[in-house]
């Protein structure tokens, strides 16, 4: 109960900071425009170059432009839904070094809540857009054998996608407790994780493959999916129900994600740096 | 003789300062390399099928992957080079006391961005080209003298690469949030400069843009050298030419800038 | 012990590493406080001074329930900051003198909308409150202004109006007159003063300058190293260490040290001179003779600070 209580708490401090922070863009309209645009062209060129690819060959790894764009598309949207909702986290070790941290530690709110709303830029809405349109184009592309089942699953895997990127977002935010200076870590696993799996995953060596399946589980955000709406072999031997699993792979990857976190902050608290 | 003696100064204070973030530069040599990791998959895919495409064989596109991770924060191709700090004088004003001192800005600039790009290129970029040389199954020219014509060619494009960084920073006098300005600059970039795949695959009419703009001289032309793909000469010269365009683009835009400054007193 | 602050034999201790050579580290203990004690009754005023790295901050910082002790036992208004941090934060206020948190790019009015919502302030008292604010803080004709274009001295004001909405019962200033001009460190003081009468708030202020605490806090208490070394009335402190004004004085050229009854040079630097004379003293006969007797370019007098009081204090102590 007081759990659920503090996560009520927490969301209506996230609501309200990033309420805050979404009137402060408008403030510079012009530039909020433009970021915007950025955003949705960032990820554009990232496409771009999948297509000039495509212009040379027509299949990668054994799967054609739009089964890529699939990918692409699930991985952006997922990606980009976590990155609008707490991107800012990665700014957690300039707020330690300039000791701004301490001036949302006596509000009455979650300190989590408070960074992970810490400027909120709706501007990042590009980057989902783009990856909608791309799902979309793929999914008009493709001859999918839809069911229930298949249909279902959609939805849940964007959600539960969202869900394994954020809990890598607070990890790494968590770990700028410990290397301020190292915020750029995690961008191996954020951004780096969201491009490695624009593409097939039969790329990539087998470990690597492994690793991402069983280690840090990027594989469920749509590789594992996508396999199966698409009825393409996984490179791995997994047994058949691991197809409903994202939603529980996301809840495994949020609780040690939020154990970090607390350790993090009770280091900071403890020690002051 | 004396103003030179301050540039080196400069640069070396470039240097050292960037020599001071450790635990970023370890951080930035991992995340280069996992990039690197990933990039080399999908090209060795995509040359497993097109075994010389853009005229690379596949230990050529390893290579190329790994020079463009050693590059990224050594040119600062998508920004985070001495810019961020010049601008930020510029929306604070203090770029007014600078232009008081008794040196150039640009060159001062030049000189601390030329620095920090020294220590980017060992401390950041040596690593990763290493690292994916020794695990994937690289092209590395025997040629010591063809590794001395791509160190020259390393540093036209540090030049460039500053030439085109300086003009955005610059805009910073006549935009007051320029941030969606900038974002645009790196975007275009990153592509621009072959860092998402080699100019030469860039198909037809679009290949042939590319590689006529002055993106084309920090990652592609010194990885044409290296790979024994272009003319020193020619690449030299063709880097040469930007730098002079941009680097006097820039100069233009300095004095504009600094009339404005003294007009409005500051 | 019934005060609303106490602290009894509280600690915090750090532990840092320190690069001792060539990627070689060593961890050290780095005792910021060290069996600190003492209490504030409801409704004081105190002065909270000490040398830079003193273990103010540090202390501050465990009040508000940002640090967590390393030893001791310390409450505020009944509650265990560290373990309370949330409910803490209804009843305190804090104003960190040189880190606002007032939003940047938005008029001063939609910060305190933050804070009606996110202290869950009953409308009727938000709207009482801020009235009372912001005519005894002169904010009215500001609300609708961006903070960025706030003077420093409006944006501090702006800034104390913020930590007060939800009517805490004690308030902690981090040098809350730092940078300020003459004129709005006396509004601030004026406003302080009259809140802490009017309201009964606790006020637990740190700062450089001796005038804060003057003109607001019956008590002092200066800590060093990490430990209580005064506590009790200013004029205590005073006597303490009988304080000193300085004289800057800017000669022609170099000269030996001046001569001046009643003034001695402290320090000498090419032309430029510090003479130190006592703070109860008018400068106008050492500058009258100075004038008369060297070759005067420009001169100035400062105050003294906290810094040069307790340093004052230590001389005399280790002299007696």
């Amino acid at each position: 109960m007081a759990e659920r209580g503090r996560l009520a708490e927490g969301v209506r401090a996230y609501r309200l900071i990033a309420g805050m922070w979404i009137r402060s863009t408008m403030a510079y309209r012009a530039s909020f425009a433009m970021t915007t645009f950025g955003s949705f062209a960032a990820t554009f060129f990232d496409f771009v170059a999948i297509m000039l690819m495509f212009s040379r060959v027509d299949a990668l790894g054994g799967w054609s432009l739009p089964e890529v764009a699939f990918l692409y598309g699930l991985s952006a949207v997922s990606f980009g839904l976590a990155d609008l909702v707490i991107g800012s986290m990665d700014r957690l070790g300039r707020r330690l070094r300039d000791g701004t941290l301490d001036t949302l530690l006596v509000r009455p709110a979650p300190v989590l809540a408070q960074v992970a709303a810490d400027r909120f830029a709706l501007r990042r809405l590009g980057r989902v857009t783009q990856g909608s349109l791309v799902l979309g184009w793929a999914l008009s592309r493709l001859d999918v054998d839809w069911t229930a089942g298949k249909l279902l699953l959609m939805p849940l895997t964007l959600l539960s996608g969202c869900a394994i990127f954020c809990a890598v977002f607070v990890a790494g935010a968590a770990f700028q407790f410990v290397a301020q200076d190292a915020s750029e870590v995690q961008n191996a696993f954020t951004y780096g994780g969201t491009t490695l799996l624009q593409y097939p995953p039969t790329v990539f060596g087998k470990e690597l493959v492994r690793g991402v399946t069983f280690v840090l589980p990027l594989a469920f955000v749509n590789w594992l999916p996508a396999c199966y709406v698409l009825g393409r072999p996984y490179p791995l031997e997994l047994p058949g129900w691991v197809v409903g699993a994202p939603p529980l792979v996301a809840v495994v990857c949020c609780a040690p994600a939020g154990l970090a976190w607390r350790a993090g902050l009770r280091s900071y608290r403890s020690t002051g740096s | 003789m004396g103003a030179g003696r301050l540039y080196a100064t400069v640069a070396l204070g470039g240097f050292r300062r960037y020599a001071t973030y450790r635990a970023a530069t370890a951080a930035g040599v991992f995340t280069n390399t996992v990039f690197g990791l990933i990039l080399v998959y999908t090209y060795r895919a995509l040359w497993d099928l097109k075994p010389h495409l853009g005229g690379y064989d596949q230990a050529q596109a390893i290579t190329y992957v790994w020079l463009g991770q050693a590059f990224l924060s050594t040119l600062a191709i998508s920004g985070g080079g001495v810019e961020d700090e010049l601008m930020e004088r510029i929306r604070t004003g203090d770029v007014a006391i600078d232009l008081y001192r008794p040196a150039d800005l640009q060159l001062w600039w030049l000189a601390a961005d030329l620095g920090r790009a020294f220590f980017q290129l060992l401390g950041r970029g040596v690593v990763p080209f290493v690292f994916g040389a020794l695990v994937f199954p690289a092209y590395l020219p025997a040629d010591a003298g063809r590794w001395a014509a791509f160190l020259v060619a390393v540093v036209l494009a540090m030049l460039v690469g500053f030439g085109l960084r300086y003009l955005v920073a610059l805009s910073a006098f006549w935009l007051l949030d320029g941030t969606g300005m900038t974002q645009m600059t790196w975007l275009l970039g990153y592509f621009c400069s072959g860092m998402l795949l080699p100019l030469n695959v860039f198909p037809g009419a679009l290949g042939t843009v590319v590689r006529a703009l002055p993106w084309s001289s920090l990652l592609q032309a010194p990885a044409d050298i290296l790979l024994g793909h272009g003319d020193p000469l020619r690449t030299y010269l063709f880097q040469g030419a930007w730098a002079v365009v941009l680097l006097g683009a820039g100069r233009l835009l300095q004095s504009a800038a600094t009339r404005r400054v003294v007009v409005q007193g500051g | 012990m019934d005060g609303f602050i106490t602290l009894d034999e509280v600690e915090k201790v750090f532990s840092v590493r320190r690069k001792t050579g060539f990627l070689r580290r060593e961890r050290q203990e780095v005792r910021a406080v060290d069996s600190l004690s003492f209490t504030v009754a409801r409704g004081e005023m105190v002065g909270y001074i000490g040398p830079n790295g003193a273990g103010k901050s540090t202390t501050i910082k465990m009040l508000t329930g940002i640090l967590t002790p390393s030893g001791g036992r310390l409450r505020v208004a009944g509650i265990d900051p560290s373990r309370e941090r949330s409910r803490l934060a209804h009843r305190i206020g804090v104003v960190f003198g040189q880190r606002t948190t007032l939003w940047w790019d938005l008029p001063l009015i939609d910060s305190y909308r933050l804070t009606h919502r996110m202290y869950r302030i009953p409308n009727a008292r938000y709207r009482e409150n801020l009235d009372r604010l912001v005519e005894l803080l002169e904010l009215r004709t500001l609300l609708d202004t961006p903070v960025r274009q706030l003077s420093l001295g409006q944006r501090m004001r702006g800034d104390i109006a913020a930590a007060l909405l939800h009517d805490p019962e004690v308030l902690y200033l981090d040098e809350p007159t730092i940078g300020l001009d003459v004129v709005s460190k006396a509004k601030v003081r004026g406003f302080l003063r009259e809140l802490n009468a009017a309201q009964g708030t606790t006020v637990l202020l740190t700062t450089h300058d001796l005038q804060d605490i003057e003109q607001l806090c019956s008590r002092v208490m200066v800590i060093d190293h990490g430990r209580l070394m005064y506590d009790g009335p200013l004029t205590g402190l005073h006597e303490a260490g009988e304080s000193e004004r300085t004289l800057v004085v800017d000669l022609e050229r170099e000269l030996p040290p001046v001569e001046v009854p009643s003034a001695r040079v402290v320090r000498v630097e090419g032309p430029r001179q510090w003479l130190a004379f006592p703070a109860g003293q008018s400068a106008a006969p050492v500058v009258a003779r100075l004038a008369a007797e060297y070759p005067l370019v420009d001169l100035s007098v400062r105050e003294p600070d906290i810094e040069a009081v307790i340093a004052k204090m230590y001389a005399e102590r280790a002299v007696s």
